[in-house]
């Protein structure tokens, strides 16, 4: 790989399960992004998404293996690696603004109250909730919620953002709103960006690279598979793209069938060398534009990817 | 809607107290002579025997010696006869030092057990054991070590009060939101910091609420304490008046404990509401 901007390195998680076994959600897990990439992760519940996040985070440690974020294994949490909680994690005896400042001032400490507010106002300005800033989370929406939660992620200017099923809790409308929201801001920023999701359009609009999980326990990494998508595509015309039903359906059968059967049916499954994918790029068998949208297909393993 | 249903609830209210005070004071009223005796018996052997008078007082009684009472609270005619507020204060004055005493060792103790389970799990028999003993059960053993009266008296209350609150603020800062914690841990936040502005102010509705429960274990310690210390303050006040045999005063001070019982609880509730944040 060219930038390897954060590198999972072969990371295990175990937990002390019942009569002295051990339960392993996920072994050998190797994953990498570049910077400035949006990933997405997609699998089924119980397959380690979230611990992995955690661990991206420094949350949680792994039993086995290291994280390697711009060539320093990471030990515990940073204001370098911004989480943007799924129940938005605001605290509720704060303001929207003393949420948001709260943040500013733990990277900042020496900055003056003045600086801390003004710095705050702009990131909640930026996420479109000026005039909302003295409210505090019990009357905010919870669309307006998750604004002030990706505000404080943001206003720590971090070197990546984590996300774990961030808009999972909102209606369609606000989802959309939001997404939209995060791609701009992602794009304007170079954010690099590692979101768990469970919506596969979602996954689609947002990410350059979307990671496939097989069912835990013993999940492991099956697939990278590359957004074909332009970059600046849009929701509006996104399912105009040629690729685009490849590419859901991919994605859709690995869900459905295949999330179950990998493991099974591959066995020879290098996690140090996961096959990426890429949709309809020559010299690949998924059919670009046709009938052929539903037939599951693997790529080799890509040299690149090589750890 | 809401308006009316206040006034129609103070309404009964008043109305309830209005026939209560009826009632008593038709149980407790003279039925006129009763038996004829000399005049120098009958001033020997008072009310109740003459007129029928029953031994407990009136509700009028009650009040012309309350009105006495309110208008001189802070007279000191020496150690047996003092002012009703002079007691009060002294009550007042012991709770407000024994539980103040409380709050500084079972909020910072009650942080480190939440914080720790290694302490919670060490220290958690010595708690069970130390919380069902009644306070003055204690009181022996604080007059033969401490040798004042006075500062055992605080001593009960210190420890009656210690463990509500001890308690509450154990499980209010071992239930605090993992993920707040987790905000505070992404954002790099030191412990002491963390302890002040996540853990503190999510766990203060909780604190507060042992705080609430304490003031009135408190309350209802210091008269039985007081009783056994004697001295001063409204417990010892209740006893002496019964040793005195005045019923009116009794029925009296009982009026005052419950009154000042209830304004300690209401500012403990206000302070309640003030650190209680919706969700």
């Amino acid at each position: 790989m060219i930038d390897k901007f954060i590198s999972i390195e072969g990371i295990a998680k175990r937990y002390p399960g019942a009569g002295g076994a051990t339960t392993s959600v996920f072994e050998n897990l190797w994953l990498s992004m570049a910077r400035g990439e949006f990933c997405c992760v997609i699998g089924h519940s119980g397959c380690g998404k979230t611990t992995v996040l955690n661990i991206l985070a420094g949350l949680d440690a792994p039993s086995e293996g290291a994280v390697i974020v711009d060539g320093q294994a990471i030990s515990g949490t940073s204001l370098d690696r911004a989480v943007i909680f799924q129940s938005h994690a605001l605290l509720p005896w704060r303001t929207v603004l003393a949420n948001v400042a709260y943040a500013v001032s733990s990277k900042w400490r020496s900055w003056d109250r003045a600086k801390v507010r003004a710095h705050a106002q702009s990131f909640i300005d930026l996420v479109g909730l000026t005039g909302s800033e003295h409210k505090r989370p019990s009357e905010l929406s919870g669309g307006m919620k998750q604004r002030v939660g990706i505000a404080r992620a943001l206003s720590i200017t971090p070197k990546m953002m984590l996300m774990d099923e961030p808009f999972s809790a909102l209606d369609a409308l606000t989802r959309g709103t939001l997404q939209d929201e995060v791609r701009r801001i992602c794009l304007e920023t170079g954010q690099t960006a590692f979101m768990i999701t469970h919506d596969v359009d979602e996954a689609i609009y947002l990410a350059d690279k979307i990671f496939l999980m097989t069912n835990g326990p013993g999940a492991v990494l099956a697939e990278v598979v590359e957004n074909p998508l332009p970059r600046d595509r849009g929701r509006t015309d996104l399912h105009r793209h040629p690729l685009y039903y490849a590419l859901r359906n991919h994605i859709i059968d690995f869900l459905v069938t295949r999330s179950k059967t990998f493991a099974a049916e591959t066995p020879g499954h290098d996690p140090r060398n996961v096959p990426v994918v890429q949709i309809g790029k020559p010299g690949l068998t998924i059919a670009s534009n046709g009938e052929e949208q539903r037939q599951p297909w693997i790529s080799g393993p890509s040299p690149g990817l090589t750890a | 809607m809401n308006s009316s249903l206040r006034l129609r609830a103070g309404l009964v209210s008043i109305a309830l107290l209005a026939a209560f005070l009826g009632i008593w004071h038709l149980a407790t009223r003279s039925t006129g002579t009763t038996t004829a005796m000399s005049p120098e018996y009958a001033k020997l052997m008072g009310l109740t025997a003459t007129q029928g008078k029953s031994a407990m007082p009136g509700p009028l009684d009650v009040g012309a010696k309350l009105w006495e009472h309110l208008r001189r609270p802070f007279y000191d005619n020496g150690p047996n006869d003092k002012g009703l507020g002079i007691q009060l204060a002294y009550s007042i004055a012991r709770v407000g030092t024994g539980y103040l005493l409380a709050v500084m060792v079972a909020i910072p103790l009650g942080f480190l057990i939440g914080m720790s389970p290694l302490l919670s799990k060490a220290l958690d028999p010595f708690i069970q054991v130390l919380k069902p003993i009644s306070p003055l059960a204690w009181m022996p053993l604080a007059l033969y070590t401490i040798k004042d009266s006075s500062v055992s008296a605080i001593f009960v209350i210190f420890i009656c009060s210690i463990w509500p609150m001890l308690l509450n603020t154990v499980f209010g800062v071992a239930g605090v939101r993992k993920e707040w914690i987790n905000v505070a841990r992404t954002l790099e936040v030191g412990t002491v910091r963390r302890a002040f502005t996540v853990i503190l102010p999510a766990a203060a509705p909780t604190i507060l609420t042992g705080m609430r429960i304490s003031i009135g274990i408190a309350w209802l310690v210091i008269v039985a304490a007081e009783m056994l210390v004697g001295g001063t303050g409204i417990g010892y006040f209740v006893w002496n008046e019964w040793n005195n045999l005045s019923i009116t005063n009794v029925i009296i001070a009982i009026l005052l404990i419950g009154i000042v019982g209830m304004l300690l609880d209401q500012i403990l509730a206000r302070f309640t509401r003030m650190v209680t944040f919706p969700e």
